[in-house]
This record gives C-alpha cells, structure tokens and sequence, in this order.
C-alpha cells in the first residue's frame, strides 16, 4: 500500500482509523444506545468543533485563544434573542424576536463572526501569551456582559431554544436523529474547512506570520491583518459550535461561557493536543466521557469517601490537564505521535526552546 | 530646529488619536456638567444618571472618587504581584486568583478562631491584633504554597510561557474545586455552606468610623482610608525594595536581561523564588484587604484575575508604576461607569459598565499594545 498511495505507514493507520471512526459515527443512532448517542457523542461533536477552533488558531496562528468560549455563547444567545418568541409558553429572557429560524441562523454567524473580527483586530499585535491574557478578559466580560444586560441575557440566560429550530433540523426531541446528522455533517465539514484553508495562500502566509511575524511583517504581509482574519475564521467555527449547542441543549446562559467552562474548553483541546485539528474531537470524547462516568467511580484508599480529597469532577479533571500539560504538552495526539518517532527521544523543551534555538 | 518644533499637522495618524481625545474629553464632560438627576416625573433621557453631574451634586461625585481610590487601592495590592511575577519570569500566574482566595478563608479561618463570634463577627469586637494576625498567618502561607507551585511545576518548565500558563490554569482548577470542598470552615450549618459560600473578615473595631471631610457635607468610611493607606505604603515599600536594595536591583536587571544577569554569577533561580513568593503572599494580602471591605467566595477567583489582568493590560505588562496607574484608572472606569452611565429608568437591572472596561482595554491596547508604561520587547 506503501509504494502504491506514496503514504507513510503512520498515515496509513490514521486514515484507516479515521476511516472508522467516520463511518462508526454515521452508524451512530444504530450502533450506540440513545444516551451514547444523543447525549455524549452530540456534544463531542459540538464541542470538538469549537475545540478545532481553538486548536487550529494555536496550531497554525500561534494564538491561544481563551476567547472561543465566550463566542460560543455569542452565538447562542444571538439565536436566542432572534429565533425565540415570548408570550405564553414562550421563554422567560431575551427579546422574543421570533425570526425565521434560518434567518436567525444565518444572522447569528455572521454577527458572531464580525464580533470575532472585532475581537481580533484588537488582540492582533499581541501574540503568545499577551495573546492569552487579552483573550481571557474578552471571554470573563462576555460572561459579566451576559449577566449584567438583562434585557439579552441575564444571569438565568433563556431557555426553550430548541423549540425554535430550522425545519431541516427538526424537533430535537422527537427526532434527535436529525440534530445528530447536523452536528457529525457541520463537525465534518469544520473539519474540511480548516484543512482546506490551511493549504491555501492564505493558510501558508498565517503558518509564516506564526513562525516568523517579523520576517513575513518585513516581507511585506500585513501580520495584524492576517491574525485578525485568522481569528475571524475561527469565531466562525466557534459560532457553529454555539447554535448546535444550543438547539441540542435548549437554553443559554452567562453559566455556559464563564471561566470554568472557558478552561473545560481547552482541556478538550489540551487533551486532543494543540498541534493537530484531529485532537480536537478526541480531546472533547475523552473531557466528555471523564465528565460523564467520573461520578460512578470511586478512588480507594484517600479517604474522602472515595473522591479526590473531597472535590468533584473537577479537581480529577484538573489532575488530568495538569499531568497532560507535563507529560505531554502536545496531549494524546502528541502521544500518538511520538510512538511513530521512537528513534527521536523526548524533548523536554518543546516548542518555545525549538524556535529561541533557531532564531539565536 | 524650526522642523521639530512645529505643531504636528492633522494627518491620519493623528485622527483616531483625536477621535479618541474627543470622547474622553466628553465622557469627563458629561461627569461634570452634562449628566442631570433623574427627574421627579420619571423618565429621563440621555443625561439622565443616578446623581446628576458633579456639579449637581458634587457631594456623590466626591464619594465615588474616593470610592475609586480606594478601591484603586485594593486592586493595587492584588495585582502588584501579579505584575511582579510576570514581570520578572514571564509568568501569567493564572492561578493568582485561586491563591487570592484561599489566602482569604485562611484569614477567616484565623479570625473565626481567634475571636470565637460565629458567622458575622461584630466589627467593634475585632481589635488591631485580630486583623493582622491573620493577615500574618496567611500571606506566609500562599508565599509557600506559590513556592511550592514554581519549584514544582514552574521552574523546569522555564522559558516555555504557554506551558507555564496551561499549568496554573490546570492547579487553578484543582484549588477551585477544593475550596468548594473545604472552605469556609467555620460556618455551622449546612444552609450556611451550601447556600454560596460568601464570608467576610472584620476590620479591627477603631476604623469602623466615618471621617468628615469638610468638603461639601461627605463623610467617608475611616476603613477604606486604611485600605487606600495599605495600598500606598506597599506601593512604597515596593518601589524601596526594588530601586534601593541590592535584591531588588537584582530584579530588575533579571527583568531586563535574564541570560545576561545569571550570567554575571547571579542566582537568579533565588531571585526568582523570592519573587514568586511575594507575589504569591501579595494576592493574600489582597484577600485580607478586600475580604474585611466586602466579602469572600468561591467564584471570585475568576473576577480577581481578571482585575489583575485588566490592571497588568491597561497599565504595562510588568511594571510596578504600571500596575499603579492600571488600577487607578480600573477602579475609576469601574466605579464611574456603573454610576455616571445614563439610567433611563425603564430598565431596572441593566448595566453596561462591563462594556466599557472593555472599551477601556480596546483603547489602551489599540494605541499601547504593551500597556500604557509597558516597554517594548
């Protein structure tokens, strides 16, 4: 097969691996029972495209970004707002505008892009970790914004948005096949898309503006244009992600965006691995069923009953992200990877050493 | 000599500098003059705000400018360290937040101990001692517990800033949840434990006075002068420590030129320790501070580093005058915009302020990428 396609053998088991899992999860409604299905593997879907945003803007930006999180909700409640109608048995929050559910559709990425735009243009001289911090305040005051202004959000958020969704959708509970297929085809398609983009001129310019901002900025491209765009791209993404969450989950609220959640979006990505787009889904299916079964399981001989010195879930997933980050900073992907390199031995330095090496 | 000393003409250069002028200078207007007080009738319309223009009622506007000193204050002793970490290591010590929060139930924990009152403790039974005990016993203990953090998980990471970043978000994570789990201590009942989880520390019993200023009838809260007054002494102590001993000079160059200062036969690594815990300790220092003024719960780990990054953004990415002049001009934009912003009187909790501290950080950032005293590099 080798000297036939010109692939590695590496190659080879990826594309038969995710072969299967493709083909695995179009089987889905059939092979898994309903809570696999609709539940856990729909918000792996989901998730795992906003975590895809995350890691593509890492991965070929050079950017991590905290904000995906916030334009996740952006989405949502844009949707919210628009698609929703008041009234009797209508949700309690938001404007009750009542749109076409496709109109909504379409509004609410297009805003949350040009908000990401926004975001963007406003982080883009900074990178690394600057990049970080600014993106962090941008998903906090999203978060505060959403509580503070009742008359879009409020700290109850709004509810009932699934009984507004597109007629291809269809209703999500009695049908919740359809809302599958929607979020494996979009998950699919994101996919693809990044793929795609980073081949193209563009996609290629970006990875030099991650490598070398200087250089490129000398060669005359215009570095704070590419990162905005970039980050534009990746709002986009991220806008996806929050209109299939919020037709599968129904509400939306300053809850869904805040700090925790921000940082359980990027242990996805941390898990998956923040080099390579296929983490994403991987990170979001492993975060998912960690957050999923951790209950039933208890940890002997620490007391506590069985926890981790009394936390939740959320000191275990803590304990993972910290032993991922370092074990292993590029996640299970990175793993991965490194089993097909045994001659290489680990680095400890990782990138940022790599690069002061070449530039010094 | 005739070239340089020409007014610079309108180009484009300058005209979003002027645009952005022109709003402050209105945003500084509508405080002074343009705001009116809500009418009797109800209603109101864009100049409608809660007290009206300081010439209105220049008793309010004076309240809220000390109200943002001091709470400049407050801000100030929090994100000093924050700023004093990153400044000198690269180090966006994520975690700060979670390390200003338990610094705060471990000083509730000491007051509850020591006066023995139960939940609410009355502010005139807490003398001197049972303040600052507390504040004695607490810092020490985040400084060990951020020593802990950097020798363990930081040090051997150095130099890779994400990583370093990923790691405190992860030990944020793990602290958060096991405050929920652990703190407060001393709360009895489970309505009290369950039902949020807010305490507050007392302020000793001699500042729970009102001063009266003279100006305009105001009186004002004898303890947030103490928290204005704590602020600029380590604002002093500070700027003495790091521009007058040798340790500090150390700091500083470490803060310029890393490699070339070890390379001097300098212990950096030490310098390092000595600094993360400090700036560790401050974020207690903080908590102790804010806790006696307001309150404490689990949650506000995340507002608090986001107080800290806003500070560290708007006023330089690692100076200690920029965390000064950030949390000065935080707290005013925060206080001023959640009063001076126009309240039409038709919605009832609808508050835009958060919009713009956003503008504030967009502003800043659009001109000074690096921060208004941040140095290029």
């Amino acid at each position: 097969l080798r000297r036939v396609l010109g692939w590695s053998p590496k190659t080879t088991v990826e594309r038969i691996i995710g072969v299967s899992a493709l083909v695995l999860a179009a089987l889905g409604p059939l092979i898994f029972n309903d809570y696999w299905a609709h539940q856990i593997l729909v918000e792996t879907f989901l998730f795992g495209i906003a975590a895809a945003s995350l890691i593509f803007l890492s991965a070929y930006g050079g950017m991590v970004s905290l904000a995906q999180t916030a334009l996740f909700g952006i989405a949502g409640v844009i949707i919210g707002n628009l698609a929703t109608k008041g009234g009797p048995g209508g949700t309690s929050k938001g404007l009750h505008l009542g749109w076409d559910p496709n109109l909504a559709l379409i509004v609410a990425i297009a805003m949350t892009t040009a908000i990401g735009l926004i975001f963007g243009a406003i982080a883009a001289r900074s990178a690394g970790i600057y990049f970080l911090m600014i993106t962090l305040t941008y998903s906090v005051i999203t978060t505060y914004f959403l509580g503070q202004v009742t008359i879009v959000s409020g700290f109850s958020g709004i509810g009932g948005i699934n009984r507004y969704t597109p007629g291809w959708v269809g209703d999500v509970i009695e049908d919740p096949n359809r809302l599958y297929y929607t979020a494996l085809i979009t998950a699919v398609v994101s996919y693809g898309l990044i793929r795609y983009l980073v081949r193209t001129p563009f996609g290629i310019t970006l990875q030099g503006v991650r490598d070398e901002p200087i250089r490129m900025r000398s060669l005359g491209y215009n570095v704070p244009l590419h990162r905005t765009l970039a980050f534009g791209f990746a709002a986009f993404l991220a806008s996806l992600s929050g209109v299939l969450y919020v037709w599968w989950s129904g509400q939306i609220a300053p809850g869904n965006v805040d700090l925790p959640e921000t940082i359980n979006l990027l242990v996805m990505a941390v898990i998956g691995g923040l080099a390579r787009i296929e983490g994403a889904w991987l990170g979001a299916l492993a975060f998912i069923i960690i957050q999923n079964y951790v209950r039933d399981f208890a940890f002997p001989g620490l007391g506590f009953g069985g926890t981790l010195f009394g936390g939740s879930f959320n000191t275990v997933i803590g304990i993972i992200f910290l032993l991922i980050v370092l074990l292993s900073p590029d996640g299970l992907m990175g793993i991965w990877d490194r089993a097909f390199t045994t001659r290489r031995p680990f680095r400890r330095g990782g990138p940022t050493v790599e690069a002061s090496a070449s530039s010094g | 000599v005739r070239e340089r000393v020409r007014l610079p003409r309108l180009g484009r250069r300058q005209a979003p500098l002027l645009l952005v002028f022109t709003a402050v200078a209105f945003a500084i207007a509508y405080v002074l003059f343009i705001a009116q007080p809500p009418p009797e009738t109800g209603g109101g319309s864009w100049r409608t705000t809660t007290f009206g223009s300081a010439v209105d009622d220049p008793a309010s506007f004076l309240r809220i400018v000390l109200d943002s000193l001091t709470f400049a204050g407050a801000l100030f002793i929090v994100a000093s360290g924050f700023a004093l970490i990153f400044g000198l290591m690269r180090v966006v010590n994520m975690a700060h937040g979670s390390f200003y929060l338990i610094g705060g139930y471990i000083a509730y924990e000491i007051q509850q101990a020591m006066t023995g009152e139960g939940f609410a403790i009355p502010t005139n039974e807490v003398n001197t001692w049972e303040w600052v005990a507390p504040l004695l016993v607490a810092a020490p203990c985040i400084a060990l517990v951020g020593l802990v953090v950097q020798q363990g998980f930081l040090r051997w990471n150095q130099g890779q800033e994400l990583r370093q970043a990923l790691i405190t978000i992860a030990i944020s994570v793990i602290i958060a949840d096991q405050i929920i789990a652990h703190f407060p201590r001393a709360t009895s009942t489970v309505a009290q434990k369950f039902g949020g989880n807010a305490v507050s520390l007392s302020w000793p019993g001699w500042t729970d006075r009102f001063i009266d200023l003279h100006i305009a009838g105001v009186q004002y809260s004898l303890a947030r002068f103490v928290m204005l007054g704590l602020g600029v002494a380590l604002g002093v102590a500070l700027w003495l420590w790091l521009y007058r001993t040798r340790t500090g000079m150390v700091i500083r160059a470490g803060v310029d030129d890393q490699k070339m200062t070890s390379a001097l036969g300098i212990n950096i690594q030490r310098t390092f320790a000595i600094a993360f815990a400090l700036g560790s300790a401050l974020a207690a220092f903080g908590a102790v501070v804010w806790a006696s003024q307001a309150n404490i719960a689990s949650g506000q780990d995340g507002q608090w580093l986001l107080n800290s990054l806003v500070v560290v953004i708007v006023g330089g990415m690692g100076s200690i005058f920029g965390a000064a002049a950030g949390a000065i001009l935080y707290a005013f934009v925060l206080n001023f915009s959640a009063t001076y912003l126009p309240t039409t009187g038709t919605e009832c909790c609808t508050q835009y302020s958060i919009v713009v501290t956003f503008a504030l950080i967009a502003l800043v950032l659009a001109f000074r990428p690096r921060g208004l005293f941040g140095r290029p590099g």
